[in-house]
């Protein structure tokens, strides 16, 4: 098949204050994957709402095989043939597969049928999955494969998939794009939205590339660089962090049989896990999003007590101590979720300082806050880790998720940690800014500090880290050199293959079932 | 087409002007209401606003707006402290009730005595009565984790049946020839809470008052626990997360609250209503809340909402007395007051897009 699937020409969308989409022209040709490249806020999103009727564009025009297209809702783009797997489900836990995939059609025909439907869909596009579990004990990439199976079964002409690999492991990447082959080899077209550029290279025919809402670019994935394509994304040269590697330190972060429930109904219990920092270290820890992050961050930080002795740091035991007498001695945090839980949203910067930095920063003086000195804080941490903001006034949701990331880890690092735990440090913040906040981490090892540094970004793992581990379903694979890591190693560390018994019986999502 | 849009910032502006607006809604829907019952909607708004300051009676009204604005601005800035830190205390009500038979309690147990001691030990009494009432909601949410909001409300009606027994037993008047009700502490200089300056209606719960709202505004503003108590409010993991211990800060917040009301209690039992009595408790503990929302739990806000609730009062009254409009239209216009506040609220945080027809 070849021609003009789908065409866009000048698309421009304007939100207040921001153009999301400025002119906008591509084409996508039948039975291609197109990639569609940007950094977070680069527009992408915007784009392919208006494709699929969600956001109706400003200006501009659109043509589906020739004719005028312009879906006034999600159903009228379904109907002329646009599917799209959103990179937040929308699944019902405690229905079944077959029940939820009912839920998002039109004429849903009878249970029995539909459930042999997806059986045949699942086998031939080699996505196992058995219509009759419950949602809530599946796996995020089986979680997925609902999501492009309900896509599937509209026989789509155009597959849209806003990052669908966050969520899954290696092994499940590639099976996610063996159907996408598939899918392509039967002339169904797929846009692909992502900013990983290593896949892109691998799966993609054509890229287009956005920044700041205009197109700047495209390319032949194949036949250019990452390295180029990056800086085609950010627009600007890539500064690789560099380090200088420190050996030997002594051990001082020393986890030891760390085993606790979760504080809600919805968490990961952790099992039994042990692991060391040296000073001078960065112990990366990798594995799929609600293995036991949130948690295990919560034991370090001191949200959650455990007994004494589990967690000692320079031999001194801190599992029973809190949140500010572990700041005390040195052990700081820096939470995934930066509005709610590492930042007040509706305070201002000033405020978000004294949040964590009364204690070290001797903020406060026989419980008043000196709100001068706390002021000054917050414009060092403004000015040394290049916040944008109009100052310290500013309440903090009122800032990029890349700025107030940096402000969240920065506030960390300049109070001088002997231990930084940090969770998802780059999560949702542009390439460059990624950049500083890993050179920050690196620079702190490299002064002597001993940091653990949870993140679903493998990529990033396998630049800063010395030692790599995975979690699974609150277990901690073994500990290994980073260097020299294979994919398929990491893969498998992240899969559990280390596993003993059947992890399935205590999987957070039947708790949650239950 | 009228579009919300959320702010990037609440605006300051919006959030020190809305309460003004809201009285000025609330005067033009009252009016349409008065002008519904056949009364004159400018004489009643005018007989609710302006009579008692500045009418032919103010000299009256004036020194009432003290001793009726005082126990709502004590109760308000307890109450607004659980508020921020999304504790909420329903019940003060009942810690008013309590503080004020626990402070009576102490000073009848001395009558006949004279001492300049009896007054602060009523004071003491008072204010622990409200504390240890408050206590039970405390101690229950954080030893079983119940919903504070319906044991503290549930408890005023236990204080009612409890101020009902001792106004028929415990604390009846020995000499009131049968009739319920506790002696006048009027009448008992040791423990009467006497205007300080005759015709001013400042008395000492008016002073405690003012001593309450400076404290809060330094807690709130100046100290780490008024910001531990901010941030519970507005991020409970960031607060958790900021060392926060969620116990004590519910004791603090209940305890804190309780005991303001039961110092109000005490101030109006000793004071202007001067006895244990059935009918004791005229509904402070409710409208407290109001005033607490309604001057945005800053406290110095919630002084002026204090003393513009005590007006409505006032004014409501004499609405009543001279064009006999009724007493639950005098409700419904207060109960106006808070609604149209919190409807207004919503645009410190959004704000209105006229949008043009056709992009949805």
């Amino acid at each position: 098949m070849t021609g003009t699937l789908l065409s866009i020409s000048g698309l421009t969308k304007a939100y207040p204050g921001v153009v999301a989409n400025d002119t906008v022209s591509f084409d996508i040709q039948e039975g291609e994957v197109h990639a569609l490249l940007g950094e977070n806020g680069a527009g992408k999103s915007t784009l392919v709402k208006m494709i699929y009727g969600l956001v109706k564009p400003d200006s501009g025009t659109m043509t589906w095989r020739g004719a005028a297209f312009a879906p006034p809702e999600p159903r009228a783009a379904r109907a002329s043939g646009v599917a799209m797997v959103f990179q937040h489900f929308s699944l019902f836990d405690a229905l079944t597969v077959a029940e939820n995939v009912a839920l998002g059609m039109e004429n849903p025909p009878a249970m029995r049928d539909l459930a042999a439907k997806i059986r045949d869909v699942s086998e031939n596009y080699g996505l196992p999955l058995d219509p009759d579990r419950t949602v809530g004990d599946l796996s995020a990439g089986e979680r997925q494969r609902v999501e492009i199976i309900r896509c599937l079964l509209q026989d789509p002409k155009l597959l849209i998939m806003d990052e669908p690999t966050s969520v899954l492991t290696p092994q499940e990447v590639e099976i996610l794009f063996k159907t996408l082959n598939k899918l392509k080899a039967e002339g169904t077209s797929i846009l692909y939205i992502s900013h990983k550029l290593e896949e892109i290279r691998t799966l993609c025919d054509h890229a287009t590339i956005l920044r700041l809402g205009k197109n700047v670019g495209t390319c032949i994935p194949a036949e250019t660089t990452a390295r180029d394509m990056a800086e085609l994304m950010v627009g600007d040269t890539l500064h690789t962090p560099t380090r200088t590697i420190t050996e030997g330190g002594e051990v001082v972060l020393d986890v030891k049989n760390l085993s606790l429930d979760p504080s809600n109904p919805f968490g990961t219990k952790l099992k039994d896990i042990s692991f060391q920092v040296e000073a001078g270290e960065i112990l990366g820890l990798g594995g799929v999003a609600g293995n036991g992050q949130d948690e295990l961050l919560a034991a370090l930080s001191g949200e959650a007590l455990t007994d004494a002795a589990t967690i000692t740091v320079k031999g001194d035991p801190v599992g029973d101590l809190g949140p500010n007498e572990r700041r005390n001695l040195g052990i700081l945090a820096a939470p995934e979720e930066r509005l709610g839980h590492a930042a007040a949203p509706d305070m201002s910067l000033t405020a978000n300082a004294l949040l964590t930095g009364a204690i070290r920063e001797n903020l406060t003086h026989k419980g008043f806050v000196d709100w001068a000195s706390t002021t000054a804080f917050a414009e060092k941490i403004i000015s040394a880790f290049d916040v944008r903001t109009p100052g310290p006034h500013t309440a903090a949701r009122a800032l990029s998720g890349g700025n107030l990331q940096k402000f969240v880890i920065g506030r960390e690092i300049l109070q001088n940690p002997q231990v930084l735990v940090v969770n998802q440090p780059t999560w949702g913040v542009d390439a460059a800014a990624a950049a500083s906040i890993r050179q920050a981490l690196l620079d702190l090892a490299g002064a002597g500090a001993a940091i653990v540094c949870i993140s679903q970004d493998l990529d990033e793992l396998m630049e800063i880290s010395d030692h790599f581990g995975a979690l699974n379903e609150g277990r901690l694979s073994e500990i290994r050199q980073a260097v020299g890591l294979t994919v398929e190693e990491i893969g498998l560390m992240m899969g559990g293959a280390h596993d003993l018994d059947a992890p399935e019986i205590d999987a957070p999502a039947q708790e949650q079932s239950a | 087409m009228i579009r919300l849009e959320k702010r990037p910032q609440p605006s300051k502006t919006l959030s020190l002007a809305t309460p003004l607006i809201a009285v000025v809604v609330t005067m033009i829907a009252g009016g349409l209401l008065f002008a519904t019952l056949g009364k004159n909607p400018f004489e009643a708004i005018r007989t609710i606003f302006w009579d008692p300051l500045f009418g032919e009676y103010a000299f009256y009204y004036r020194p009432q707006l003290l001793v009726k604005g005082a126990p709502l601005v004590l109760i308000a800035i307890g109450l607004s402290l659980g508020f921020r830190a999304g504790i909420w205390n329903i019940g003060a009500e009942g810690q008013y009730i309590v503080g004020a038979i626990c402070g009576a309690g102490v000073g009848l147990a001395f009558y006949p005595m004279e001492s300049f001691l009896i007054f602060p030990l009523m004071v003491l009494a008072g204010a622990l009565g409200g504390w240890a009432w408050a206590m039970i909601p405390a101690l229950l949410k954080v030893k079983f984790g119940t919903n504070e909001i319906l044991v503290s409300l549930m408890l005023v009606y236990v204080a009612e049946q409890l101020l009902a027994s001792m106004s028929l037993g415990l604390l009846k008047n020995p000499q009131g020839f049968g009739f319920p009700g506790s002696r006048n502490l009027q009448d008992y200089a040791s423990a009467h809470n006497a205007e300080l300056i005759t015709g001013s209606g400042m008395h000492w719960g008016v002073v405690a008052a003012f001593i309450a709202v400076i404290l809060a505004y330094v807690l709130l503003n100046k100290h780490i626990l008024g910001f531990n108590i901010r941030l519970s409010g507005e991020a409970p993991r960031a607060a958790r997360f900021a060392g926060v211990n969620p116990t004590r800060l519910i004791l603090f917040c209940l305890g804190a609250s309780g005991a303001l009301a039961g110092l109000a209690g005490l101030f109006e039992v000793s004071g202007p209503s001067g006895q244990v009595s059935i009918d004791f408790n005229a509904g402070y503990g409710f409208t407290a809340i109001i005033v607490a929302f309604l001057g945005r739990l800053h406290p110095v806000g919630i002084m002026l909402a204090g003393l513009l609730m005590a007006l409505t009062y006032i004014g409501g009254d004499i609405a009543e007395s001279n064009l006999q409009l009724p007493a639950a239209a005098i409700q419904v216009f207060q109960g106006m007051l808070l609604f149209f506040l919190l409807a207004l609220d919503l645009l410190t945080n959004y704000r209105l897009k006229f949008a043009s027809k056709g992009v949805a």
